[in-house]
C-alpha cells in the first residue's frame, strides 16, 4: 500500500538525524506522537509538532515518559500509527509500558537517541550503552525488534521499515540511534509518496461476536480489531488466553509468553538485517552498528594496510541478533572485533553466538565521544595473531 | 424405590427444570462479559455496585456501545474493564489515564471511561491524574475509593484516613490523605462529584452526566472493602460500612471542595461539586487554536482516527 502523501516531504534536504527520524515517521504514516523533552532526542518531536497539524496528526507533550509510552500504546489500539521519542533516562521510564505493548501485541515505534549513561550521565554527548536495555529492559520474557541507523539518510529509510515491521509482527520496534547520528547533518533524499510502500497491520474481517483478539488461526500473528469498530474485545497485560481473558496458570503462561517469543523466533531469518563487506577469506571480522560503523572504517583500512584480511559486518537490525551468521563465520575466522560506545554489550552476544570457535574482542568506550581508530587497529592486530 | 419416593423425585426434577426455565437474565447482563462470571470480588465488596450503576447509566443513555471504551489500571477495581462488554483495556498500575489519553486522541469519536482504584489513580498515577485534569482531557474518570490498596492486601493508600489502620501503618496512619474532589477541581476538572455505594440512584445519575459531559470528568465513589479495610479496622462487614454511610453521609451540592476532606469514621460529604458545561476540552482547544493560527492549512485528525488504509 502507498503512504499518505501529506506526510512526505519529497526532495533533497540537509537534515540532521533527529529531523530525518521525524520525517521518516511522518512518511511512514505515523499520526500520533506522545513525548517528553530530553536531549539529544527532542528535535525529533519538535519537527513533528511543527508538521503534524498540517497532516491530521496529533502530537501531545505528556507529563513524563511513563505517560508518553502508555499513551502510545493506547493510541495504537485505534489503528493510528504511534511513536514516542526519548533518550536514556526516559527510556528507563518507558520500560514498563514497552512490556505492556509487547504483552498486548501492540505495534509502535520507540526512538532512543542514545547519550552517555548511567543516570543523567552525559546529556549532550553520545553513547551506545542502552543496547542490552533495549533487549532486556522490561521484566519478563518477550521478544521485540531493534534497529540502528548509521546516517540521517538511513534514519529516514529505516524509520519506514521500523513502522512496517512493527505492524507486521505487532511488536514494539526500538529505534536505537545515537547522539552522533542524531545531530549530524547530511543530505537526505525523500522519495515521492508513491514510491513509499507502507504496511498496515492486518485488520480482522471476522464479524463481531466471532472474533477473539489473540486467536492465531494457524498463523504467527493474531488479527487486529481497532477500538471503536464494534468488536467489544478485551486486552490485558495479565497472562491471557486467545480471548484476551486473564488466566493464571503455567499452561496459559506457556501459550501466551511462548507465542510472544516464537512469533519473532519463527521469523528471525526475515527480520535480521546486516551489511557485510570483504567477508570472504577474512581473518578478522569487525562487527559494528550505528555511528561506530563509520568510525571503524578508518581502523579497518589501517589494519588492511598492515596486510591483515579484515571483513566487516554492520548490524542494521540489532535485535533479533544474526545468531546463525555469526556462528557460521566463527568457524572460519581468527576472531571478531566489536567496537561499541559502551563497556561491552553486543560483544557478549557475539561471544555467545561464536560459542568458543573464535574469540570476540571488545573495544570499549564509555561514551562522550567516539573511538580512536588506533584502538580498533590494535584490537584487529591482536585478533589476527 | 417406593411409589411415594418416585413421585417425590419426579417432582424434584420438575422443580429443578422449572427453575432453569425461569432463570432470568440479570438486567445489566448485556453490558457484562457473562462468560467471565463469577467475578473475583469478595462478598459485600462495593465494587460490583459501582459496576451495576455504570452499566445502568450506559443502558439509560442508550449510548452506542461500539463507541464507548473503558480503561482500567491495576487493583481490585482495576478488574472492572475486564468484565465490561465493550472495547476494554486492563493496562499497567497507574497508567490508565495516559493510556486512555492515547485512545481518545487516536480516535477522537470514542467516549472513553477510566475506571480504577484510589491507589492506582491518585497514588502511582497521581501525576497523570492532575495533568489530565489540567489539560481538560476528554475522559470520564471513575475512582473507587475504598481507602486502601486492596488487591495487594490492605496497604496504606494516599486516601487512607488519619488514624485508620493498614498493613503498612499497623499502628494507624499518620499521613494526611488527599481530598480527591478538591484535587480534581483545583486542577481543572469540568465535572466533580462524590457518592457512596449507598447512593445507587444518584451514582447512576452522576455516571449518566459524566458520560454526557465533556472534558475531564471526575466521580469519586466511596466503596466498602469488606475483606481488608473493614476487617482490619474492626468495622464489621461491607454491610456495616453501608449502614455507617446511612448515618454519616451529608449531601451538599455545590459545596466548596476544600470542605470535603474525609476523616476516619466521620461525616462524608457527597454531592455534585462542580458541573461546568461551558468549559472547553483539550481537543476543542487544540482544534480552535490551530484553526485560528494556521487557517486552511490546519488538518485535524478525522473522528475515526488517523489510520491510513486503502
Ligand atoms: C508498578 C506496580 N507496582 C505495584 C503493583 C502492585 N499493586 C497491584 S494493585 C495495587 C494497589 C491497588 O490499589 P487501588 O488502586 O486502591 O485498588 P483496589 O485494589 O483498592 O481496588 C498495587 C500496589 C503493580 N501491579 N505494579
Ligand atoms: S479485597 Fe476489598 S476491594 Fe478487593 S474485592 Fe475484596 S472487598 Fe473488594
Ligand atoms: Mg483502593
Amino acid at each position: 500500500m502507498k503512504t499518505d502523501p501529506a506526510g512526505v516531504l519529497t526532495g533533497a534536504h540537509y537534515l540532521d538525524g533527529d529531523f530525518a527520524a521525524g520525517e521518516g515517521a511522518m512518511a511512514a504514516g505515523c499520526r500520533f506522537v506522545a513525548g517528553y523533552p530530553i536531549t539529544p532526542s527532542t528535535e525529533v518531536v519538535e519537527r513533528i509538532a511543527r508538521r503534524f497539524p498540517m497532516m491530521g496528526g496529533t502530537f501531545i507533550q505528556m507529563e513524563d515518559e511513563l505517560a508518553s509510552m502508555a499513551a502510545v500504546v493506547g493510541a495504537s489500539w485505534t489503528g493510528t500509527k504511534s511513536m514516542t521519542v526519548t533518550s536514556g533516562p526516559g527510556f528507563s521510564l518507558m520500560m514498563e509500558n514497552i512490556g505492556l505493548a509487547a504483552m498486548m501485541e501492540t505495534p509502535c515505534v520507540v526512538v532512543n537517541v542514545q547519550r552517555g549513561g548511567p543516570s543523567t550521565g552525559l546529556p549532550t554527548m553520545t553513547g551506545q550503552a542502552d543496547m542490552m536495555q533495549a533487549r532486556w529492559g522490561s521484566h519478563g520474557d518477550y521478544e521485540l525488534i531493534a534497529m540502528s541507523p548509521k546516517s540521517p539518510q538511513e534514519t529516514f529509510d529505516l524509520m519506514i521499515d521500523a513502522f512496517n515491521i512493527s505492524e507486521i509482527y505487532r511488536v514494539p520496534v526500538l529505534f536505537m540511534m545515537d547522539e552522533c547520528v542524531g545531530h549530524m547533518t547530511e543530505k537526505v533524499i525523500i522519495p515521492p509518496a508513491e514510491e513509499i510502500e507502507i504496511v498496515a497491520r492486518k485488520l480482522t474481517d471476522k464479524k463481531p461476536g466471532e472474533y477473539w483478539p489473540y486467536e492465531l488461526n494457524g498463523g504467527d500473528i493474531p488479527e487486529f480489531a481497532r477500538a471503536g469498530d464494534g468488536y467489544h474485545f478485551h486486552s490485558t497485560g495479565l497472562t491471557h488466553d486467545y480471548r484476551g481473558y486473564p488466566e493464571m496458570s503455567a499452561e496459559c503462561q506457556w501459550d501466551c509468553v511462548g507465542h510472544l517469543v516464537n512469533k519473532i523466533h519463527n521469523n528471525v531469518d526475515d527480520i535480521v538485517r546486516f551489511e557485510e563487506e570483504e567477508i570472504e577469506g577474512a581473518d578478522v571480522v569487525v562487527l559494528t552498528y550505528g555511528i561506530t560503523s563509520r568510525v571503524a572504517r578508518l581502523g579497518i583500512e589501517m589494519a588492511r594496510d598492515k596486510g591483515i584480511k579484515v571483513g566487516s559486518i554492520r548490524l542494521i537490525v540489532v535485535w533479533p541478533f544474526p545468531e546463525k551468521r555469526i556462528r557460521e563465520l566463527a568457524g572460519k575466522i581468527k576472531g571478531f572485533v566489536v567496537p561499541e560506545i559502551n563497556l561491552g554489550q553486543m560483544v557478549l552476544e557475539v561471544e555467545r553466538c561464536a560459542a568458543g570457535q573464535a574469540p570476540a574482542i571488545g573495544v570499549p568506550h564509555p561514551g562522550g565521544g567516539v573511538h580512536d581508530p588506533n584502538a580498533i587497529v590494535e584490537a584487529i592486530v591482536g585478533a589476527a595473531k | 424405590m417406593s411409589a411415594e419416593a418416585e413421585t417425590q423425585s419426579a417432582e424434584a426434577e420438575t422443580q429443578v427444570e422449572k427453575r432453569e426455565v425461569q432463570a432470568e437474565e440479570h438486567p445489566v447482563a448485556p453490558f457484562i462479559r457473562m462468560d467471565r462470571m463469577p467475578h473475583i470480588w469478595c462478598p459485600t465488596c462495593g465494587i460490583g455496585t459501582v459496576v451495576k450503576c455504570y452499566a445502568s447509566a450506559l443502558e439509560n443513555l442508550k449510548l452506542d456501545l461500539d463507541k464507548v471504551a473503558i480503561v482500567s489500571g491495576i487493583g481490585c477495581t482495576g478488574r472492572v474493564a475486564g468484565y465490561m462488554n465493550m472495547d476494554a483495556f486492563h493496562t499497567t498500575h497507574g497508567r490508565a489515564v495516559p493510556f486512555a489519553t492515547g485512545l481518545k486522541l487516536g480516535r477522537p469519536e470514542l467516549n472513553v471511561t477510566v475506571f480504577s482504584g484510589d491507589g492506582d489513580l491518585s497514588g502511582i498515577g497521581g501525576n497523570h491524574f492532575i495533568h489530565s485534569a489540567r489539560r481538560h482531557m476528554d475522559i470520564l474518570v471513575i475512582l473507587v475509593n475504598n481507602f486502601i490498596y486492596a488487591m495487594t492486601g490492605g496497604q496504606n493508600a494516599p486516601t487512607t484516613p488519619l488514624g485508620a489502620n493498614s498493613s503498612t501503618m499497623p499502628f494507624g496512619n499518620f499521613e494526611p490523605p488527599f481530598n480527591l474532589p478538591h484535587l480534581a477541581a483545583s486542577c481543572g476538572a469540568s465535572y466533580v462529584a462524590r457518592w457512596t455505594c449507598l447512593h445507587i440512584r444518584r451514582m447512576t445519575k452522576a455516571f449518566e452526566e459524566g458520560l454526557e459531559r465533556k472534558g475531564f470528568r471526575f466521580i469519586e465513589i466511596i466503596a466498602p472493602c469488606s475483606t481488608l479495610y473493614a476487617r482490619r479496622n474492626r468495622l464489621g462487614t461491607g454491610l456495616n460500612l453501608l449502614l455507617f454511610f446511612v448515618v454519616f453521609v451529608e449531601i451538599q451540592h455545590g459545596v466548596d471542595t476544600r470542605e470535603v476532606g474525609i476523616a476516619f469514621q466521620e461525616k462524608i460529604i457527597c454531592g455534585k461539586f462542580v458541573d461546568d458545561e461551558e468549559q472547553t476540552t483539550f481537543l476543542e482547544n487544540m482544534n480552535a487554536h490551530y484553526e485560528r493560527v494556521l487557517g486552511d492549512k490546519y488538518v485535524s485528525m478525522p473522528p475515526e482516527g488517523g489510520w491510513i488504509h486503502e
